[in-house]
Formats: C-alpha cells, structure tokens, sequence
C-alpha cells in the first residue's frame, strides 16, 4: 500500500448524505480537514456545507458525478487533498478509482486495489473462497439454467446494496429477469454481468466486520444479522446475531479470517454469509469497504471504525486484541418509500425531520442510548438520482429486546413531515413478537405481509387525527385570516351545515364534517369525541373517553398530525377542481418521478388491462407501468430518455 | 383604563329565573329560524336536490372562505305575513377569499325563487348595506321573477334593484351575479346591471321574454338555450363573462373574482391583539330581567362584550342613567352609549349630544345598547328644557357620521327609540335581544292614553262612559301593541337586521365592524344647529 506512514491532513470524501457526514464527524474529531463532493441536486444537503471545502460534480446522474473517477481525482489535486475515502456504495469497491488515488500520489482509505480486483468479481472471488475453504454456494450460468436450478437468484457480479438483484421461480421469467438485472447493474454499477445462485430460503444474513492493519494483525469484530430485507436490501441490522452460538461464531471468524488472509486484506471489510436453516454457512461475498451498518458494530465494541481506517492507512498497528463486546446494538434504516406501493422511492421535500430523544449524531453515545447517522434535515430535497435512505437510527442496549424497544419507541415518536416512509413498518418489525424472539429470516418481510407491517396508525387515529387536522386548520384560519380575526371559526347564527374539509390519506378520500358550537364539537366521524382544546399547531381530543393530544403542522396542502396513536399524512383535496386540469379518463400517470427508459407499445396499438406500456427508471429502480383498463392507446405523450414528473400523463387508453 | 368586575351572581333565583326566560325566549327564536332554514320544505328541496342542484345555503358554504363566519341578515323577514319566513331570499356577509362580500342568494325551493313584496325590502336592505359599507355584492341567482299575485307591490318599487346595482358599480363598489337557473325578464337586467356575470352551462336562462312570449310577440320559434342559455351568452352575446361547467364550477370562478378584485379596506385597520372580556358571554342570559320596568346595569353587559372588559366611562358621575365610555370590540375602537335606567333626562340627553360629538371629532363608531322607556315627561321636565335637550341628542344621532351600530337589549319605546339610533336613524345595523320591545310606549301606557282620551270625549259630549268597552279595548290595544312590539314582528318587518343570540352579541359586533370599516370611518364637520 503506497502513503504507507504518512499522516493525512487533508481528506476528500468520494461520497454524499450521511456517509459524508459520518467520515467528516470522524476528520473533525482527530483534526482532519475534510473536503466534499457534490453533485447539482446535492448542492443544499448538509453534508455539503460541513465540509471545510465542497467542490461541485456537474450533473444529476451518478455518472455524471460520484462515479466519474477523473473528477473526483481532479477535485482531490485542486483541493489539496492528501488522501480519498470512498465512502460506500459508488466508487468504493472500484479498483480502477483506487489505482487512480494512488496515482495521484494520494492515500487511498481502503483495501488495496488489488484485494479489491479480487473480491471485485462475485463470480472469482467466490472460486478464490472456495479454494481458501470457505463453504461457497454453487452458481450458474445465467444461459444454461434448468427448472431444477430454480428458484435461483439473479445477482450483478459488480453489485451490492441489492441492486441488479431478481428471484425466478419460473423458467418463464428467467429472460426477462436477467434483463431487467443486467440493465440495473449497468446503471447502478457501469458492468452488466450477472450470474445465479441457487435461493436460499428462511436464511439469515449474517456478515463479519473485519478490520486488518498494514502488518499483518486481522480483526473479526463480531457478527451482524441483517436478515430483515427487501428487494435484497438491509433495513435492519443488528450485533450479536440472536441466532449465533459461540460454536457458529467460531466457524464464523475462522471463515472470514481466512477469506481476509486470502487476499491479503487491510482496511475495514465485511464477509458476508448465509446461514442456512441446518445451520450450515455459505460464504456470499466481501465488501471491501465500510458497510452501511457498521455503526451497530462501533457500538458494541466502542469504536470508531472510520478512524481506525484513516490511522491505518496512515500505518498504525491493531493492538494485539480487539475490545470485549458490551450490549446490543441494532440499526434501522429509514427509507423515503412506500411499502405499501411496493416500496415505491418517494422524493420531494423532508419539510420536518426530528427524532427525539438522539443522544449522539455520527458517534458512540456515551453510555447506552440512541444515535442518529443522518443524511438530511428538515427542509431537504430527496431526489430521484440516487438511493432513497434518509438517515440511519442506531439503538443500543444492555439487551436485545431493550434496544428493540428503545429503537421502535424513538422511531414512533419521531417527526418526519412531507414524505412517505418505511418508519411504520420498520416499528411494526421492531415489535413483532417473531422478531423479539429472534425469529429472523431473509423472507420475513413476505412471510408475514408486508401490508399488515406497513400498517401505521388505526382506523380511529386516522379518523381523530384528520378531525384534529381540520379544527387545527379552522383555529389557524381563525387567527390569521384577512378579516374577522378572532372571530370563532365556522361561526353561523343559522346553522345548516357542517364545515367540510376532505382528506386524502392512504390513498383513500375521508370527509371530515364538523361543527364547533357553543356546547363543543359536533362531528359525524367518531361517535364519541369531545374538544377540549384547539390551537393551529395542537389540538386535545378526547377519543372513547381518553384525552390525547394531536401535534398538526399545516405545509399548504399537506397536512402532518403526530400523536400517541401514530403518525397521519393527510392530504388537503382542494374543494374546487378547475375543469381544466382534471385528468382524461383512461390516462395513464407516472406513479413517481423518474426517466422513461423503455417503451414496450406504440400509439395506435391495443393494449389489454394489465400490459406493460413503458419501463420507469427511478432511485435506480427500474419500475413497470402497466395499462389499466383495455382499450386503444390513443396517445403516447413521452419517449425514452424523457424524465417525467409524478403524475404526469404517459399514456391515454381509449376503452374498447 | 378601568377594568369592569362582575357583580353577577349566577346562583340567584333572579338570574336563574332570567337565564330561563331568555332560553325560552331563544327556542322560540330557533323555531322560526328554522322555517327559514326549511326554505319551502322538504319535498322542494328535494326535488332540487334530485335536479343536481344546491340549496342556497349550500351555495354559500362553497363561495365562502373554509372556516370562515357567515351572518346571515333578515332570517326573519316577512315572518308574521302572509309569506314564508325568510322571504325566499338568504342575505348575509360572508368572507370570501379574505375579502367581506355581502351576499344574497335566492332561494329556488320557495315558489321558485320568486319574489314577492318582502323579498324585495330584505333585497333593497341588502343593497343598502352593501352601498354604506362598500361591501362588494356577490348575487347567487335562481330565481322565477316577480310573485305575480303580488305584482302590484312588487313592479314599480321593484326598479330599483337594477337602480342599486348600478349605482353601487358607479361608486366602485364591485357586484357579481352569478346565475345558477331562471333569471328572466326583469331578472335578465340583474346580470346585465352586474360588473361580472358568471352562468352555469345548461342551466342559466338569461333572456327578456321567454318561447311563449316571443312567440306572441313576433311569431318567432325559439327554445330556451337558444333566447338564453349559458353557451349563447357565453360565446355569443358577451352576456355572461364566464361560462361554468357546474354550480361547483360557478362558485370556484367567482371565488377568482373576488380575489382579483385588489379589494382593500379604507377604514383603518383593528388592533393586532386583544384580549377576550374576563367575563363569560354566557351570563348575558341571566342578567336581562323577565320584566322590562325593571332595568339592569348596561355595564354588566359592556363587560362582556369588550375588549379585556376594558370600558373608560366619560362623564360617570353626571347624566347617571345614560352610561357613555370608550372600549374596543375585536381591536376596533368604540364608543357606546347604553342607557341604565330607561329614562333619558335633560342631563342624560346632553351628556350624548356631546359625547356623539367627541366621537365624530375621533372618526370612533358608536354603539348603542338600547333599554329605554323615552324621555322624561311632566311639567319641571318640559320647563327645563327636555324637548331642546332631546332634540340635541337627535341631533347629534342624525348628524353623525360616523358608523352606528345598534343593540336593542330591552325596551326601546318613544322617542327614546330615536335618540339612541332607532332604524329610522339609518344605524350601519340594528340587531334585537329576543325579549325586547320597541312601540311608540309600553302596551299599558298605550291603552291608559287611549281610554283617558276617550273618557275626556266622553265628558265633553255630556255622555256616560263605557266602562265595559273601554275594558275590552284596553284589552285588545294592550294585546295588539304587545305583539306588535315584539322582536319576531319587528325583525319580519325588516325594522332590524336580525334577532341574535345574546351571547353572539360581541361576534356579531365584531364581524360588524369588520364590515364598517370596509368603507372610511370619518366624523361628521358639522351638525343641525344646537338649539341651547
């Protein structure tokens, strides 16, 4: 490894959100100045202004910007940088931009390129594994898979964070499946190859954090399960795994020692494995660089992983052990998405983002707490380009169960206004009795529904929350309208009619009627409610006779109520629809953002209900459109490459 | 600053008694306002339902602001006659964005809309309130015309609707009509006569003379749509500015008008705080007493109607049973004059010439709380000076210019009913407690001077007097003047703008002069010449 020794002062961080922020946390408390990155739809995130320098990567797509190498090198030289950290995910694992630090006469933070090459390739490392006596899964060539291969999984050789990933179960599918996975990691990762595993089913994900100095000193620093995923991606990643023994840890270290020692590694790394029901383990792959969960395994260990990758590029030793292991740590990653809709990425605006009660931001709490690795404040743009998490939420705990606790509560309590997220169902997850008893597999998001999991507040909470809504925004109207202020809202000395407010939330209409009179309020939504207090930002209820609260943030149409029972996003339907704007009927609108990447029709043809009329690219997600109804596709208002807002018209279908 | 305490006790048998009383008294109230809610009943509105139609008020709770207050004026007009409650027309001011619209909407379900006699005095009240206050007028029309049975009453005083639309776009003062149905004949001026004419598509039917008509008249063959129709004024005649896809529609498009409409207050501007009175509005309801000889403590009342219960009395010691001061409602600042103790003597009379004067030097409204039984009457009084001193008072009431806004509490009999700005006064609004009284006197008082005049013609012609009679004529005078002086009576005949809720008092005060001062607040520069 070349800048062997030298001290690094100066350090650019080849990445964004809150990857950037937790390298910059560690460059702040040892003295280093650190120095940003940025792509276009980037420029307001905080990351960029924590930096001492930021340096603008034109553009919007990650190739425009956090993959193209001679930028980023470049920034690196004009900055004055003496050495580049990667980050995760983008350039991290690519041995070509760890060359070319290192060309530029610059530390590279991470393992050499050459350990990289070697893992870079699922496909080879997993034979290098095999020759090394790490149990490995057998593999396929995408071309020659039989129905008895099936189910398999189609997996990017370059790939990671689940993207290119796709299940087959039917022959039938294998084409298109491979396709679609070949696009995505062409996408995501600049290489289009893709290979076959068989599917595992009820596995767990477990992975060693590996950390290895210059000289020769290799550390397992425990286990972590990150079970709960979907679409093959983590969102919840805990230390220790609840399924380990110290007889699976054992193997465990010794395989993910060996893989490290195979390959000469140095730097912080994962081995990632499955553990099969029989308890058998087979090695999945290296990540050479830090992992988006590490902070659960600083936690436990009480360290700071990013720092010892800085002093060991620097060339500093490991201390002969690594430290005891105190409590549980488990992290939850909160996502702007919908699983709902099928974990349809959101973007927009994070108008409000408060989680109470963080006792740490990007760093160990002091003692057991929470800790808050975020990539956004309130007021953030979340846009389509790239990777659609928000922030990580880390709890950690003498137990298991406590940190479950403390984390679920936290994520409950906390305030996040103007987007749809995982944060319901990653609560539901934390409470789940199957995953307090540790109960965990790949497939337990599906085997117990996503649906019921996404499920947030109850019919109730929504009804009381949209009725707290409506008497929030009379009380605010009250005080601040043009006229009359102070005048009691809805006043009438003839009354012949509630006011009317109409909501939508969860994609449902619910009309919200009432009438605040002298004697109190008067609604048709709840049979038994009483006001008792109403302010523009808060409103008290008493619901079957409980008395709660209701936090309401009014954002123009959208409207956030936070309460005890759950957070309700409510949407404000106008009560007027200008004739002009309403939709054709059998339009076909674009359910998200994002670019046109395939057009499966032409105007003119017929298409039957459920057709697949045009491929959506968004968060590097690639997402079918499909036709609604049977009928005439009588317009077809975009092409490929076209980036199309939500909601826009992609298509008319003149029903047969 | 003097901040008024309660002497209230709300666990006497007084204010228990009164409290009763008066929510009898707002049954009653509530029972005829529910006529005027019920329009023409249910099997009417129902059919306009059926039709895919709006009830007025229904049209009025989609033109007005969310959350907004609407005070509805006359509910009870033509109440006592031969007409519906209500007079088939709904007037009030509502906020439209941000905006005070004095609104009137015809009623569809009661004979079609149609207007009869007093449908056109609560029509031409509505234009008068619009006119002093510069309150753009926004007109929901549906209606079939003149009630032809009452046609005689209605043609040629009815001319001046279309003589008030007009001049009130003269004086700037914006109109809108938008029109949901029939607007025909003389109704067809109404839209012409407006500054901005909405129509719904297929429903609006603007036109001087209908198919049967012009067929009489030229021979012609024509349909509906073709003489009047939304499209044809729309897209061909220039009549109708805006054509609207529905009654939604219709209302979403002058909801547009008036925000485009740059409309800004020339009155100035309330105070950004203040505070609620310390005392509960609730109370009002005990304190007016069952029997209206006996008076009450108007301060009691001021309480709970201003500011912070904050009222800075003007001349306290002198002129006792007319209480002057200075307060605010809802920011805006007042001054009210509120008698005590029913009667108005000399002192009284000149303590209100001259605080009405005060308040025209400070361009400060004025409200009067009304419990008064007249001037005083007998031999020191006359010789005192009472007619000079009353005349001052009037004086100074009719002069005044600026707003006036009225509280009838109690009694309001003789030319008490003047001094403190009856309707004949041309206060901006009038509005009635449910149990009070206005007669030229008190029922008995009437009957007393009837019988004794009669008595003296008695004597005078040599004759025996009967006594008998002149019992059953008490009788029947004290009865008809009793009804007569009621609140119902009187609201049905337009003589106020509507009964209230005592405890509305200060909400409706406060949208009042939120009203007011949508045109400018300046005192008069002279007055009729002060006989001394």
């Amino acid at each position: 490894m070349k800048g062997k020794g030298r001290v690094i002062s100066t350090l650019l961080v080849a990445n964004r959100g809150e990857i950037a922020r937790r390298v910059f946390r560690t460059c702040r408390d040892v003295g280093i100045s650190p120095v940003a990155v940025f792509a276009d739809p980037d420029a307001a995130l905080p990351f960029v202004g924590e930096a001492d320098a930021a340096v603008r990567l034109p553009g919007n797509t990650p190739a425009e910007t956090y993959l193209r190498v001679d930028a980023i090198i470049d920034a690196a030289r004009r900055m004055g940088a003496d050495a580049v950290h990667p980050g995760y995910g983008f350039l991290s694992e690519n041995a070509d931009f760890a060359r070319a630090v290192l060309a530029a006469g610059l530390t590279w933070v991470g393992p050499t390129p050459a350990a990289i090459d070697a893992m870079g390739s699922k496909v080879a490392a997993k034979k290098l594994m095999a020759e090394a006596g790490v149990p490995v899964l057998p593999e396929f060539d995408p071309d020659s898979v039989t129905a008895d291969d099936l189910p398999i999984l189609v997996k990017a050789s370059a790939g990671g964070g689940g993207r290119g990933m796709r299940v087959v179960r039917e022959l039938a599918q294998l084409k298109d499946q491979v396709a679609l996975a070949r696009q995505e990691a062409e996408s995501a990762f600049g290489d289009g190859t893709v290979f076959c595993e068989p599917l595992l089913e009820r596995a767990r994900h477990i992975e060693v954090q590996i950390l290895a100095d210059q000289h020769g000193t290799v550390w397992a620093l425990g286990e972590r399960e990150c079970s709960i995923q979907r679409r093959h991606q983590k969102i919840i990643e805990e230390t220790p795994s609840p399924a380990v023994d110290a007889e699976i840890r054992g193997r465990l270290f010794a395989a993910a020692l060996a893989a490290a020692k195979a390959i000469g590694y140095v730097g912080a790394g994962t081995v990632e494995f499955m553990l099969a029901a029989n308890g058998e383990l087979h090695f999945l792959e290296v990540n050479t660089r830090l992992q988006v969960e590490h902070p659960v395994t600083e936690c436990v260990y009480g360290l700071d992983l990013v720092a010892w990758q800085l002093a060991i590029a620097e060339g500093a030793r490991l201390p002969g052990a690594p430290p005891e292991p105190r409590g549980h740590a488990i992290e939850v990653r909160l996502y702007a998405e919908d699983p709902a809709q099928d974990w349809r990425p959101q973007s927009g605006t994070v108008v409000y983002f408060d989680i109470p009660g963080v006792n740490s931001e990007f760093t160990v709490p002091g003692e057991f707490g929470l800790r808050l690795d975020g990539g956004i404040v309130s007021g953030s743009e979340v846009s389509t380009f790239y990777d659609p998490m928000l922030a990580k939420v880390i709890s950690w705990a003498p137990q298991r169960r406590s940190a479950a606790r403390r984390l679920a509560a936290a994520l409950h309590d906390t305030r996040l206004h103007g987007l749809t997220t995982n944060r319901d169902l990653l609560v539901n997850v934390l409470r789940h009795e199957d995953f307090l008893s540790g109960d965990t597999d790949t497939d337990f998001l599906t085997r117990h529904g996503v649906a019921g999991l996404a499920v947030g507040a109850d019919e109730t909470a929504v009804k009381a929350s949209a009725l707290a809504a409506a008497l929030a925004r009379a009380s605010g109207r009250a005080r601040t309208s043009r006229v009359q202020r102070g005048i009691p809202a809805g006043w009438r000395n003839l009354r012949s009619q509630p006011q009317r407010t109409a909501f939508e939330v969860g994609g449902e209409r619910l009309d919200v009627e009432y009438e605040v009179r002298r004697d109190g309020l008067v609604t048709s939504l709840l049979p038994d409610v009483a006001l008792v207090a109403g302010a523009p930002d808060a409103v008290t209820l008493d619901v079957d006779g409980t008395r709660r609260t209701f936090a309401v943030r009014v954002y123009d149409r959208l409207v956030e109520v936070d309460s005890a029972l759950g957070a309700v996003s409510l949407t404000v339907i106008p009560r007027f629809a200008d004739p002009t704007e309403q939709i054709a009927e059998g339009a076909t609108v674009a359910p998200m953002p994002g670019t046109v990447v395939r057009l499966a029709v032409e105007a003119g043809q017929t298409v039957a209900a459920g057709a697949e009329l045009l491929v959506l690219e968004a968060m590097k997600m690639q997402h079918r459109v499909v036709a609604a109804n049977s009928g005439t596709l009588t317009e077809l208002r975009v092409s490929v490459g076209q980036q199309v807002d939500a909601g826009a018209v992609l298509a008319v279908i003149e029903e047969a | 600053m003097t901040t008024l305490t309660s002497t209230v006790d709300v666990n006497s048998s007084a204010y228990r008694d009164n409290r009763d009383a008066m929510l009898g008294k707002l049954g009653q109230l509530n029972t005829e306002h529910a006529k005027a809610l019920a329009g023409g009943g249910q099997k009417y509105v129902d059919r306009h339902h059926n039709r895919g139609k709006l009830l007025a008020r229904e049209r009025i709770e989609l033109l007005l602001d969310p959350d907004s207050a609407f005070l509805e004026l006359s509910p009870l007009a033509a109440w006592g006659t031969e007409f519906p409650v209500g007079a088939s027309v709904v007037v009030g001011i509502g906020v439209v964005e941000g905006v005070e619209c004095l609104v009137v909407a015809n009623d569809p379900t009661v004979r079609g809309g149609a207007s009869n006699p007093w449908t056109l005095r609560k029509s031409f009240r509505a234009s008068e309130i619009a006119a002093q206050n510069r309150l753009p007028l926004v007109q929901l029309v549906e209606s079939g015309g003149a009630d032809l049975n009452s046609q005689g009453e209605i043609f040629i005083p009815g001319g001046r609707m279309f003589r008030d639309l007009t001049r009130a776009s003269a004086r700037r003062i914006p109109t809108v009509a938008v029109v949901f149905g029939n607007s025909t004949a003389g109704g067809a001026y109404l839209p012409g006569m407006s500054d901005h004419v909405v129509m719904v598509k297929e429903r609006a039917k603007v036109f001087l003379a209908g198919p049967p008509l012009v067929k009489m008249a030229t021979g012609e063959d024509a349909d509906d749509e073709e003489l009047g129709g939304a499209e044809m004024h729309a897209r061909t005649s220039g009549l109708a500015d805006y054509l609207a896809e529905d009654e939604a529609d219709a209302l979403r498009i002058t909801r547009r008008i008036v925000a485009n409409l740059n409309w800004h207050k020339e009155g100035p501007a309330p105070d950004a705080d203040f505070a609620e009175p310390k005392f509960d509005a609730e109370e009002l309801l005990g304190l007016v007493p069952t029997d209206l000889k006996v008076p009450f403590d108007p301060r009691q009342v001021i309480a709970r109607l201003v500011d912070g219960s904050v009222f800075d009395e003007f001349k306290p010691r002198y002129g006792a049973s007319l209480v002057t001061g200075w307060a605010a409602i809802h920011g805006y600042r007042i001054g009210i004059l509120a008698n005590e103790r029913g009667v108005l003597f000399s002192e009284e009379a000149q303590k209100a010439a001259q605080f009405i004067q005060l308040a025209n030097q400070r361009d400060i409204p004025l409200l009067f709380l009304q419990n008064t039984t007249g001037y005083m009457v007998g031999k020191e009084y006359e010789r005192a000076g009472i007619i000079k001193h009353g005349s001052m008072m009037i004086n100074a009431v009719s002069n005044s210019q600026v707003p006036h806004l009225t509280v009838v509490m109690g009694a309001s009999y003789g030319a008490g009913n003047y001094g403190m700005c009856g309707r004949a006064y041309d206060p901006r609004f009038l509005f009635t407690w449910p149990n009070a009284r206005s007669a030229v006197m008190g029922p008995q008082q009437l009957a007393g001077v009837l019988s004794i005049v009669a008595r003296q013609a008695a004597v005078a012609r040599g004759q025996d007097y009967d006594e008998a009679g002149d019992a059953a004529m008490r009788q029947m005078v004290e009865s008809t003047v009793e009804s007569q002086s009621e609140a119902a009576y009187l609201s049905g005949r337009i003589y106020d703008d509507g009964v209230i809720d005592p405890r509305d008092t200060r909400t409706v005060l406060g949208i009042c002069l939120s009203a007011v001062h949508t045109a400018p607040v300046r005192g008069a520069e002279g007055f009729g010449v002060f006989r001394m």
